[in-house]
């Protein structure tokens, strides 16, 4: 065959490309996450809710943090009236979201590093300091 | 149907073209459509609280000159925006991001300064901040609209959407913007505590500037420069709005002449100067 | 066609590796540039444009060159110009892509830079420069690869090709307006709020690309079977000729009306530039050296007989191709920053990471020319053999 060797190599070159995400996360598979609400600030809640039903938020969100980011920044609506009990919020990650959620590592990070998912909104907002240690 | 290996290559790109320009063509034809017909801001949208009456409102801020260079040494309008905003101390000057700063009336004014300038004001520093114009160059030039004018005059940034081309900075008459050269938290490092939690800082890469506090202005209060100032009892920076003619700014540019940094380019600032 | 671009010599391919290596140190710099972000650099608050903008402030000028060869050859039937066209294209071809790879190593969030496309703003110009770069680059591939193809075949370029032929016209001279009123309507930058600039840009182009297309040319004829032809490269540098006679002619009606008007704010610029201003004079012996490079070269280009032999032609064009670059690339942008708003002077030099990435892109485009060079070089070659030309 006209050129097997080159050949050979750029397929094995090619195979080991393709392949590296399997071979280098091989043995680290981690059990479910589970994200724990069990901050000081959500026991402090009489009606444990957040700003909407826990499905919607597992779901979308992503999305609903950019609406709320272009509400906030871009036509200036910083209230915000949840669906589910007509409260009104504050329109802001640090001190809406982040106020109860005050738990980072063991809430956003455990789900978004079991997916390899890194969102950088933390370049900019600022992480809360969780309750046993600082930042 | 029988197709080639071009026609299919020919309708595959021909696709891709209007998927491409789909979303464009939205946004520009029905701005906002695409946002809203999403479910999940329709969902939201019904337990909105309704706007405030921005559409009336036209802020402004007026700064007094004679007053502020009294207070040598006073830098409690910049310190308060520093901290408030997370605005990191960078030390090289090339690299310095200031929303609001202190200049003299030789910089701040060439085409005005003269050699016969009254020994009051020769050599003093006031505050100076961006104009939120009504004909903002910035606005005029970024590519995405990430800095935008927003019916109340404030000429608003959003750091989400920035892409640093600094195109803005270029337009702005007035050397009002920086830019994040290198990561601002970076030089946060080990003071961590002097962060105000309760707002963001920015990343690299992305233009800031003087934004008029719209986080304070929805709780109804004032910028954090104006209230420094307030508290310090000084009153030197008056903020208002210019729609309303009760409202202080109005009530001081009937009674003092004001200036405003080259008014010749027809970029209609809003913050005057009461020299 | 491409696997023409995969045969050559040692020395083709001792080129291409030295291409290659000064790619791959720009590229380390690069990403140096992205984990750190663009303090890297040698710009500054004041100067918050430097090298790289400036560099592709200079190459749309140099793409826009192509349309010198295009109008006399498509429009007028300029026979002389029938197997040397293609060189103007590709060239074009790598200077755009140049240009574009310069945008975007200066812009602070790379990754957001589809959101010029996600969120459409006419009212801004460097959305419409995304437009017609990026539409002349697809033009210019689109002609070039269509003719040189039916040349290799040795038929009439397709009909299809002939509207792009046409739209490339109005185009090219489109691109460098465009990049021009991204300077011209700021009206806080006093050196470029000026009705000239377009103009200005379209002479210092059309200066600039044509005499780096003759260096080429001639390297084509010395490293190859194919010669572009005495009276081809001739016209060409007769426009070189009279493109910078009107880029100087424009930037001394600039000097005019700065200096006769004695307006603070016009002259100033021009004072950094070629005087120093308040103590400041890095500039200086680069705007006289460019100056000096100007006079020399249309000395040369004007004067027949120093214009017809090769050694002085590639010593005319060389000067013009510097001069123009200096005056574009180094004292326009940076000279457009100074003085800042307040009157005061910042400088600025680029640093080491700053002209490795630069040195990069160019080596970039040196690579994608060499490549199309050479297949183009492959086709005319096999034409000469065969007595077709």
């Amino acid at each position: 065959m006209y050129d097997l060797n080159k050949i050979l190599v750029g397929l094995a070159i090619f195979l080991l490309f393709f392949t590296f995400p399997i071979l280098y996360g091989m043995g680290s598979a981690v059990p479910v996450p589970k994200p724990k609400l069990d901050t000081p600030e959500i026991q402090k809640l009489t009606d444990k809710k957040c700003v909407e039903d826990t499905h919607f938020m597992r779901t979308s969100h992503m999305q609903f943090l950019n609406y709320w980011r272009d509400r906030a920044v871009r036509e200036d609506h910083r209230t915000y009236e949840s669906k589910l009990n007509g409260k009104k919020y504050d329109i802001s990650l640090q001190n809406t979201c982040m106020k109860c959620h005050s738990n980072k590592k063991d809430f956003c990070d455990s789900c978004h590093t079991y997916a390899s998912v890194k969102p950088y909104c933390w370049d900019c907002h600022i992480e809360p300091k969780a309750a046993k240690e600082s930042m | 149907m029988k197709a080639s290996r071009r026609e299919f290559l020919k309708l595959a790109g021909v696709s891709a073209l209007f998927g491409l320009g789909a979303n464009a063509a939205f946004e520009l034809l029905t701005p906002g459509a695409l946002e809203a017909s999403s479910e999940v801001a329709h969902g939201a949208a019904h337990g909105e609280a309704a706007a405030g009456v921005q559409a009336a409102t036209r802020w402004a801020m007026v700064i007094d000159v004679r007053k502020c260079i009294l207070q040598e040494d006073c830098q409690d309008c910049v310190l308060a925006c520093n901290s408030t905003h997370n605005i990191p101390t960078v030390g090289n000057p090339k690299e310095e991001i200031k929303w609001i700063w202190k200049d003299t009336f030789e910089h701040l004014f060439p085409d005005q300064h003269s050699q016969y300038v009254d020994e009051g004001l020769e050599g003093k520093a006031f505050p100076v901040m961006c104009n939120h114009c009504d004909n903002p160059p910035c606005v005029r030039v970024c590519p995405t609209k990430a800095t935008f004018r927003r019916p109340d005059g404030i000429v608003m940034m959003d750091m989400h959407r920035c892409i640093g081309c600094r195109f803005c900075m270029a337009a702005c008459p007035y050397g009002a913007r920086s830019f994040n050269w290198r990561d601002p938290r970076k030089y946060f490092e080990g003071k961590e505590a002097m962060l105000n939690p309760e707002q963001p800082t920015r990343t690299k890469g992305v233009v800031e500037k003087c934004t008029f506090c719209p986080e304070r202005l929805a709780k109804g209060l004032e910028p954090a420069c104006v209230e420094a100032c307030k508290k310090r009892k000084s009153d030197c920076l008056i903020f208002g709005n210019l729609n309303d003619p009760e409202s202080e700014v109005r009530k001081i540019l009937r009674k003092r002449t004001s200036i405003r940094r080259k008014p010749e380019l027809g970029t209609k600032p809003s913050v005057f100067f009461l020299v | 066609m491409i696997e023409r671009a995969l045969k050559g010599n040692e020395k083709y391919w001792g080129w291409v590796g030295l291409l290659l290596l000064l790619i791959g140190v720009g590229f380390a710099c690069y990403i140096y540039q992205l984990y750190t972000g663009l303090g890297i650099t040698g710009m500054s608050r004041d100067i918050s444009w430097g090298v790289y903008i400036a560099q592709f402030t200079y190459l749309v000028g140099v793409a826009a060159s192509a349309v010198m060869l295009v109008i006399p050859k498509y429009l007028h039937n300029y026979k002389k110009y029938t197997n040397v066209v293609i060189f103007g294209e590709f060239l074009a071809i790598a200077a755009v892509t140049m240009c574009l790879l310069f945008i975007i190593v200066d812009i602070g969030q790379p990754a957001r830079v589809l959101n010029v496309l996600l969120h459409p703003t006419p009212n801004s110009i460097l959305f419409w420069d995304m437009i017609v770069l990026n539409g002349y680059l697809i033009i210019n591939v689109i002609v070039g690869w269509n003719t040189l193809l039916a040349d290799k075949k040795d038929v009439p370029a397709p009909g299809w090709v002939k509207p792009f032929i046409y739209l490339s016209i109005p185009w090219a001279v489109s691109i460098h307006t465009v990049t021009a009123f991204l300077y011209a309507g700021l009206p806080g930058r006093h050196m470029w709020l000026t009705a000239i600039m377009a103009p200005r840009f379209l002479a210092s182009a059309f200066a600039s690309g044509p005499s780096l297309l003759i260096l080429l040319l001639l390297l084509v004829k010395s490293v190859s079977k194919f010669d572009p032809g005495k009276e081809a490269i001739q016209s060409i540098a007769k426009t070189v000729c009279y493109a910078m006679i009107i880029n100087v002619f424009f930037l001394c009606m600039e000097f005019f009306t700065a200096f006769y008007s004695n307006i603070p704010s016009h002259m100033h610029s021009l004072q950094y530039l070629f005087a120093g201003l308040h103590g400041h004079d890095r500039l200086v012996p680069w705007m006289w050296t460019s100056a000096f490079l100007a006079v020399v070269g249309i000395f040369i280009m004007l004067v027949p007989a120093l214009r017809k032999q090769t050694g002085y032609l590639a010593v005319g064009c060389a000067s013009i191709f510097l001069s123009t670059w200096i005056d574009k690339g180094v004292g326009l942008v940076i000279g457009g920053f100074i003085p800042n708003p307040f009157e005061t002077v910042t400088e600025y030099y680029p640093t080491f990471p700053e002209i490795a990435i630069s040195i990069a892109i160019w080596a970039i485009g040196a690579l994608i020319l060499t490549i199309l060079y050479k297949i183009a070089i492959s086709v005319r070659e096999e034409q000469v053999e065969t007595d077709v030309i």
